[in-house]
């Protein structure tokens, strides 16, 4: 029976670094690795404790006392940060689907060596990487010509598409899709269109996988869009990424529904400092644990995206 | 008269496939880029007229803005801190990146580079507002973790979102600690794409390990690096808005070492109500950018062709 374990050969196992040197790399790289992974487990240990102890120690890795306040407060408050879930969530996924569709039709005609505007249209997405007209015609443009300001367009459309995932893209189908494939569809009749939705997608769920994880991870940690083009008068369209910042200095945005209670009804403090992290960890959570099953694909975008265009 | 052929009717359908994404470029990169003019008007916003006729009626001042601009020790310390921050993050990034993903692919227990990999990947994923808290919960005076050391090892207290001594240094360590992973990534996947062979040939020549590094795993890394230092050139005057407004948490007494162009640029454009000076900046950012990044390709196609981005 052939054991599970890749054999290695015998020129690798000669060439290995000897016994010292890998301790001493081996001992760098748990450090590392911690020191990347321990703020995650900080926070959470923060958002853990309870507020006396924060106030007596201060943030520490072994709090005085242990509490789900931080939670249970969440949970009372679940109408505005559910809310902001909700918008993180629905940015997230409607923006993914829709930035694969602007994304992987213009990598499809590009890829098309036949096409009259190839050339013109590969121009005509590679001047944006090279020179754009900033943040302030985007901001005015946005905001007095598009007027997409204060709602949700304003948080999908403007990181909806990237130049550097179109050339991903490209470089795909130029590579794997077979010309004869497309060629032999035209002759039975497909339109483009047709082409493009039953051939060339279903063969290119690699390619797919990987930019819909881009934008995906894009949105869900976009608050630049939110920052600029959501007003405090629409409070119900902040994504967690924008209550994270708004709450920073008050925590008046979690706290609205119980504006009624007054203030000498509230029963002992709010748990303002282990609420915060709280959020964070409803932010990262998410992220930590999909990221180790998802890297492979992160790594062979990278890896086309590093062949030049 | 040389007589164009005619658009077929596959090319038609290609154009439509392809409209809405080019609607999409048209407007949020072509008719920003005509919006630079701004830089050069005194922009009011009309009321009930859209931004194009606003701009186009506002009155014409000519490099005023950035005559202005440059009156204001803003612009030095702006220019000065985007350039320096950009050029220390090339330098130690790439050589921290390189080395550490040439180490990682020595050792001997591929499961430990797999894990230590992922580990080191985390911080690629995560906000800067994100990050931002994780630098809070070290930091904070009140309760932060290092505060709190130094007040138990009988130190004085440092109040630092207070201190710009101190912020270089974190803003650098922040910076490669968020992109150190995601560098080594990138060179990996290089070093896995080397030919075995000529590892093999090397160690037939009785090649130590520092020789086979130097003379084979660098130099057939050059290509990517040069690749990613000429990107890394390109945006040597456009700074990660996040890591210098969200981590030092927008504080006063900083400015003089957190204030970078796109940190001035998003201030004067929300705060100061100084749209001029903001598109002046960053305009010149803009242009700039477009300039080294031209420039860098330029120098590095004469030494060697295929090395080039474009």
């Amino acid at each position: 029976m052939r054991t599970s374990r890749r054999e290695i050969s015998a020129v690798e196992r000669f060439n290995r670094i000897s016994v010292p040197t890998n301790i001493i790399f081996t001992t760098l790289f748990i450090v590392l690795a911690l020191l990347c992974v321990i703020p995650v487990v900080f926070v959470a240990i923060i958002s853990l404790s309870s507020n006396d102890s924060i106030e007596k120690i201060g943030y520490s890795f072994m709090p005085l006392e242990w509490s789900l306040d931080a939670y249970a407060y969440l949970w009372r408050e679940r109408v505005s940060i559910g809310r902001a879930t909700f918008v993180s969530v629905f940015i997230t996924v409607v923006g993914t689907i829709l930035g694969l569709y602007l994304n992987a039709t213009m990598g499809y005609v590009l890829s098309r060596p036949t096409f009259r505007l190839k050339k013109f249209l590969t121009y005509f997405i590679f001047i944006p990487m090279l020179f754009s007209g900033g943040l302030v015609s985007s901001y005015l443009v946005n905001t007095q010509m598009l007027r997409i300001q204060n709602s949700y367009w304003a948080l999908i459309l403007p990181i909806a598409v990237s130049s550097f995932y179109v050339i991903i893209i490209r470089t795909f189908f130029q590579t794997t899709v077979p010309d004869s494939l497309i060629e032999s569809a035209k002759i039975d009749g497909a339109s483009q269109m047709r082409i493009f939705f039953s051939i060339v997608l279903p063969i290119s769920l690699p390619v797919m996988a990987t930019i819909g994880l881009f934008l995906s991870f894009g949105y869900w940690n976009d608050w630049f869009s939110a920052m600029l083009y959501i007003q405090s008068s629409h409070q119900e369209l902040y994504p967690l990424q924008y209550v994270l910042i708004s709450i920073e200095r008050n925590m008046e945005f979690l706290s609205r529904s119980s504006e009624f209670m007054g203030p000498d009804s509230s029963i002992g403090k709010l748990p303002a400092e282990s609420t915060r992290m709280a959020i964070v960890m409803i932010v990262v959570i998410p992220i930590a644990l999909s990221y180790p099953f998802f890297q492979k694909y992160f790594i062979t975008g990278l890896t086309i995206g590093a062949v030049k265009g | 008269m040389r007589s164009k052929k005619r658009f077929s009717k596959d090319d038609f359908e290609l154009t439509m496939l392809a409209m809405p994404t080019v609607l999409w470029y048209l407007a949020f990169c072509y008719v920003p880029m005509f919006g630079i003019i701004i830089a050069f008007k005194q922009y009011r916003p009309i009321p009930g007229a859209g931004f194009i006729v606003s701009l186009i009626k506002s009155k014409f001042v000519g490099i005023t803005n950035f005559k202005f601009l440059f009156a204001t020790p803003d612009a030095w310390i702006m220019f000065r801190n985007t350039i320096l921050y950009n050029l220390v993050f090339i330098v130690l990034g790439t050589v921290i990146t390189v080395a550490l993903a040439v180490m990682i692919s020595q050792l001997r227990s591929k499961k430990m580079q797999k894990v230590s990999q992922t580990a080191m990947f985390l911080p690629h994923f995560l906000s800067w507002v994100v990050v931002s808290y994780f630098v809070f919960a070290f930091l904070s005076t009140e309760s932060g973790l290092l505060s709190k050391l130094l007040e138990m090892w009988g130190m004085d207290p440092v109040i630092w979102y207070m201190t710009p001594e101190y912020w270089p240094y974190i803003l650098v360590f922040v910076y490669l600690w968020k992109s150190i992973g995601y560098g080594m990534v990138v060179y990996l996947a290089g070093i896995a794409g080397i030919d075995e062979s000529l590892y093999e040939a090397a160690i037939m020549d009785g090649a130590t390990k520092w020789q086979q590094v130097k003379y084979i795993t660098l130099p057939m890394l050059q290509p990517i690096i040069i690749i990613l230092f000429i990107l890394a050139v390109g945006r040597i005057f456009s700074s990660d808005f996040g890591l210098f407004y969200q981590v030092p948490r927008n504080s006063g007494p900083l400015v003089d070492v957190t204030q970078t162009i796109d940190v001035y640029v998003y201030k004067a454009l929300m705060g100061l109500n100084n749209i001029g000076f903001a598109a002046a900046a960053g305009l010149l950012q803009s242009v700039l950018g477009l300039i080294m990044i031209l420039a860098a390709n330029w120098v590095v196609k004469k030494i060697n062709e295929e090395n080039s981005l474009f």
